[in-house]
């Protein structure tokens, strides 16, 4: 039986209306639901998989509708008093105010407007709100460049920050914005085009006991395209250049547009402070003489480097927080049993960044990884859907979020996909991350254990051994419970990595030594 | 590179308007960080023409609403007596029927406006019966808006020649406003002529300061005005006392006065009016100065666009120019009362371009009555002026006579 509820005049975001969708689908005798805003392209699909039309005429892009699916008459009323209820909560409060302007009359001294509205909107109130003089962070992404390129005009303009579009993470004066961590405050200023790349950097910068002045997220495409020229990137480090609270800065991107890397590096010599640079995937340069600026291999080299720079000490490279005595234990350990057919590794990951720092890795050192994004066109994933031989995904990509919202946020993406690739026997070692903080869900390592469990236990109906391991990005601030998060992955077999290279690198080593025979039983 | 305003950001505490996903507020507040969710909604209702509309007249209006809006704060009606139409009303003839909202034919009035044009008919004399009233009415009267003559009148209140109107004058410009007396059956005979010696020897009341007295003793200037019924009476009293008329008279025209506040409702209006039509005509200014119900249609009325009114079907088959209390920021854009009345009034904040600093809240918000609609604020928003507000809560205005004055404005009124 299907029947819709239509809510005029009632616009909710995306992110809601998709965990709406799950709470009502999760509802017995529900066999769909779903949630969305009655947009010409969502009535069509709704009429689509056969809703009654009639009750669909006449509602608009601002009307909310819920569609339901149900065994009968009594569970179809279920889910709609459900989602009553549910809308009922979300409702914002009667004074709020609906419009930037409105809100900025009505509160002095705001100074950042935060924007995460569907792309078309948000342009155009990124543009209103630097107008305001308001600084901007822009979590949407999939905004046209030409857009971007823009606000980012009138941002230098205005002197003022734009972070973003697709910037979703910062930490401003030591308050986390979007997807952060609840990390220290202190010298060390970060400037990144990538979320859980600055994530992983301030969480390791506060494990490390030292702390963050300002965390300054640019968006993905800052550094990447030449026609944005690293705008957010060069006014941010002028800006931390001249915070006294900054005394090192931290500059993280995915490998910049030709020519901008130097200019990157430019505005650091300029800036004078002592500097780490880190593009993710790219091995790092030789120090130069005389130069402020070092350059990091990886994200937990860069936290590190940062903070021994902060602390006026030299940096000791190091790629194990254990004794390699112990490292060899695990190895030892975790390579016994494993059958002759599992020869691969399968990356499951939430974080772009840290994926990218994975794959990336385990290419250069063992071979043909597939991931999303690999450069090499013969190492593409072909399916998305299906991990083959090496694979690394990340399914926080476009193509998985689409209709759902990020695996940071409802971890079913990721656990679906673990689950239906348990009988594959080429497995040889699953890698994992595990993003806390705002914004993430709020017990990712208890939604995962199980899944990781399971794909243990799959191993050992066959007769092998799967060796899992992860990392964690958050610090012991997190709501999460940092603590309690290890624990359960630690409770369902993994090794647990203090950094994602770590986790990464061990895996690395794993495969090295399945590769020599060293897996034998 | 200019950074000082980041540098300032990284001083200042971070206080933050979040558009879209609720929990990065929630998280700001958690880090006892101030955080504002907005109520977003597709601005203009997500249309792209309006979107568009918007985008064009964008900023270019602020100076002009500034003025706009400044000259309705200057106004300072003061009431100065009373007359009948055909001798006050500039414009008046005895066979024109002043009517309220915007401009109607007979054909298309409702009944409760028709009726109210039979009975004015049957008051002047110009016809017998009813159908002679109706047969006139069809083609031997002059229908004209009140707007168009300085007037307004409430609910279905037309004003004919001979129909009493409360005077009211700017102080500094002279420029009048009308609004019908309306005496009714228990009135006494000489009501009008009474009340009209009294104001003359007094001497004009400053109906400006009446209000905000009266809005800081809970009147709302709209459909609550004991506070301002009583301060009237106050004023009116000694003089009307001293008056060499029959005492019985004197004692009949105060009875009235105390017998209901709704007479107070007419100077309110007359006030407003005369605040508001100084600012008709201001170039490139989205203010609203009228809004108006013949029961047929509601319409508005602004600055930038001269004597067009826009139109839409009528929220409710009541005619009347009430709204031009809301207009000037009285009724449920000041009545402040209860918690959904201040919610009320932080709704108007948004759509206005001023606050009163003479008309001020009653109650926990001292500031001041939102005045100036600003029509681009409305559309954007989709929040409507809340209008009235009787046992069937606020009267809500078609949003599209808002939408088709804002295309007029970004074609022509700039």
């Amino acid at each position: 039986m299907k029947q819709t509820l239509v809510r005029q005049d009632s616009y909710f975001d995306s992110v809601f209306l998709m965990l709406l969708g799950r709470e009502l689908r999760s509802l017995p005798g529900v066999a769909e639901a779903s949630a969305v805003m009655a947009t010409g392209a969502n009535l069509d699909l709704l009429r689509a998989l056969g809703w009654p039309g009639e009750d669909l005429a006449g509602a608009g892009p601002d009307d909310l509708v819920v569609a339901v699916d149900g065994a009968d008459a009594a569970a179809l009323e279920r889910a709609l008093e459900a989602a009553q209820r549910l809308l009922a909560r979300k409702r914002a409060p009667a004074g709020a105010p609906a419009s930037l302007a409105a809100a900025a009359a009505a509160t002095p001294g705001a100074n950042l407007a935060v924007i995460s509205l569907p792309a078309g909107h948000a342009v155009r109130e990124a543009r209103k709100a630097l107008e305001m003089g308001l600084h901007v962070l822009l979590f949407t992404d999939k905004v046209p460049l030409a857009d971007e390129i823009a606000l980012k005009a009138l941002s230098r303009e205005k002197g003022l920050l734009m972070m973003g579009p697709d910037c979703g993470t910062a930490i401003i004066n030591g308050k986390p914005l979007c997807f952060a961590n609840a990390v220290s405050r202190g010298p060390v200023g970060v400037v990144g085009a990538s979320g859980t790349g600055i994530q992983e950097v301030t969480c390791l910068v506060d494990r490390f006991r030292s702390g963050i002045s300002q965390a300054i997220g640019t968006g993905a495409r800052d550094l990447k395209s030449a026609g944005v020229g690293g705008s957010t990137t060069l006014m941010a480090i002028e800006a931390l250049a001249q915070d006294d609270d900054t005394n090192v800065i931290v500059v993280v991107s995915k490998p910049p547009a030709r020519d901008l890397a130097a200019r990157v590096v430019e505005a650091l010599e300029a800036a004078g402070k002592p500097a780490v640079v880190h593009f993710v995937g790219l091995e790092p340069e030789p120090p130069r003489p005389g130069s402020v600026v070092c350059y990091a291999g990886n994200l937990e080299e860069a936290a590190a480097m940062a903070v021994a720079l902060a602390e006026g000490r030299p940096y000791q490279p190091r790629v194990f927080s254990l004794p390699p005595a112990e490292i060899e234990a695990i190895l030892e350990r975790e390579t016994r049993g494993l059958l002759p057919a599992q020869r691969f590794l399968r990356g499951y990951y939430t974080g772009g960044t840290l994926a990218d720092e994975a794959w990336m890795l385990l290419h250069r050192r063992i071979g043909a990884v597939r991931a999303l994004n690999q450069a090499d066109p013969a190492c593409v994933l072909a399916d998305p859907r299906v991990s083959v031989g090496h694979t690394v995904v990340d399914l926080g990509d476009d193509r998985f979020t689409a209709s759902r919202p990020h695996p940071m946020i409802d971890p079913g993406t990721r656990t679906e996909r673990i689950l239906a690739e348990l009988d594959d026997p080429g497995i040889a070692v699953a890698l994992v991350d595990v993003v806390l903080g705002y914004g993430s869900h709020q017990d990712p390592a208890g939604a995962l254990a199980p899944a990781l469990a399971a794909l243990k236990k799959a191993a050992r109906r066959r007769g092998g051994h799967l060796p899992v391991l992860a990392s964690i990005t958050g610090t012991p601030r997190d709501f999460q419970n940092l603590a309690g998060q290890q624990a359960a992955l630690e409770a369902a077999g993994c090794v647990v990595l203090p950094s994602n290279h770590q986790a990464a690198m061990l895996a690395a080593l794993l495969l090295e030594r399945l590769e020599r025979g060293g897996g034998a039983p | 590179m200019n950074v000082e305003p980041i540098l300032g950001l990284f001083r200042q505490e971070l206080t933050v308007l979040n558009l879209g996903l609720s929990a990065f507020a929630e998280n700001l507040r958690a880090n006892g960080a101030e955080a504002v969710q907005l109520a977003w909604k597709p601005p203009a209702g997500g249309g792209r023409a309006m979107l568009e509309a918007l985008d064009r007249i964008g900023d270019q209006v602020e100076g002009a609403n500034r003025r706009a809006a400044g000259i309705i704060l200057a106004g300072r009606p003061m009431l100065v007596g009373l007359g009948a139409a055909l001798d006050a009303v500039p414009g008046m003839t005895p066979a024109t029927v002043l009517h309220p909202g915007p401009p109607i034919a007979w054909a298309r009035m409702g009944g409760p406006l028709r009726a109210a044009v039979v009975a004015g008919l049957l008051r002047e004399g110009l016809a017998r019966t009813g159908e002679e009233a109706a047969a006139l009415a069809s083609g031997g009267v002059r229908f004209a808006p009140c707007h168009d003559h300085q007037a307004v009148a409430p609910a279905a209140g037309v004003i004919t020649a001979g129909t009493p109107v409360w005077i009211v004058a700017d102080a500094a410009s002279g420029r009048r406003a009308f609004c019908p007396l309306a005496p009714d059956a228990g009135s006494p005979a000489g009501l009008a002529r009474v009340l009209d010696r009294a104001l003359r020897t007094r001497g004009p009341v400053d109906l400006k300061a009446l209000l905000a007295q009266a809005l800081s003793m809970g009147d709302d200037g709209r459909d609550r005005n004991r506070a301002a019924a009583s301060l009237f009476i106050r004023a009116l009293a000694p003089a009307l006392a001293g008056l060499d008329e029959p005492g019985e008279l004197r004692a009949g025209v105060l009875a009235w006065l105390d017998a209901g506040d709704g007479f107070f409702l007419r100077l309110s209006m007359a006030a407003c009016k005369c605040i508001l039509d100084p600012a008709r005509g201001v170039a490139g200014s989205t203010v609203v100065v009228a809004m108006a119900c013949n029961g047929t249609e509601f319409g508005i009325r602004v600055a930038g666009l001269g004597d067009r009114w826009f139109t839409g079907p009528a929220p409710a088959e009541d005619p009347g120019d009430a709204a031009v209390a809301e207009t000037a920021g009285l009724g449920s854009f000041c009545l402040a009362t209860s918690q959904d009345a201040l919610q009320c009034t932080a709704r108007m904040r948004q759509i206005t371009a001023a606050e009163d600093p003479c008309w001020t809240l009653f109650g926990p918000d001292p500031r001041g009555a939102p005045t100036g609609i600003d029509l681009r604020k409305v559309v954007e928003t989709g929040i409507l002026p809340a209008i009235g507000a009787g046992a069937a809560g606020p009267v809500k205005p078609p949003l599209s006579s808002f939408r088709e004055a804002l295309a007029a404005f970004a074609e022509n009124g700039l």
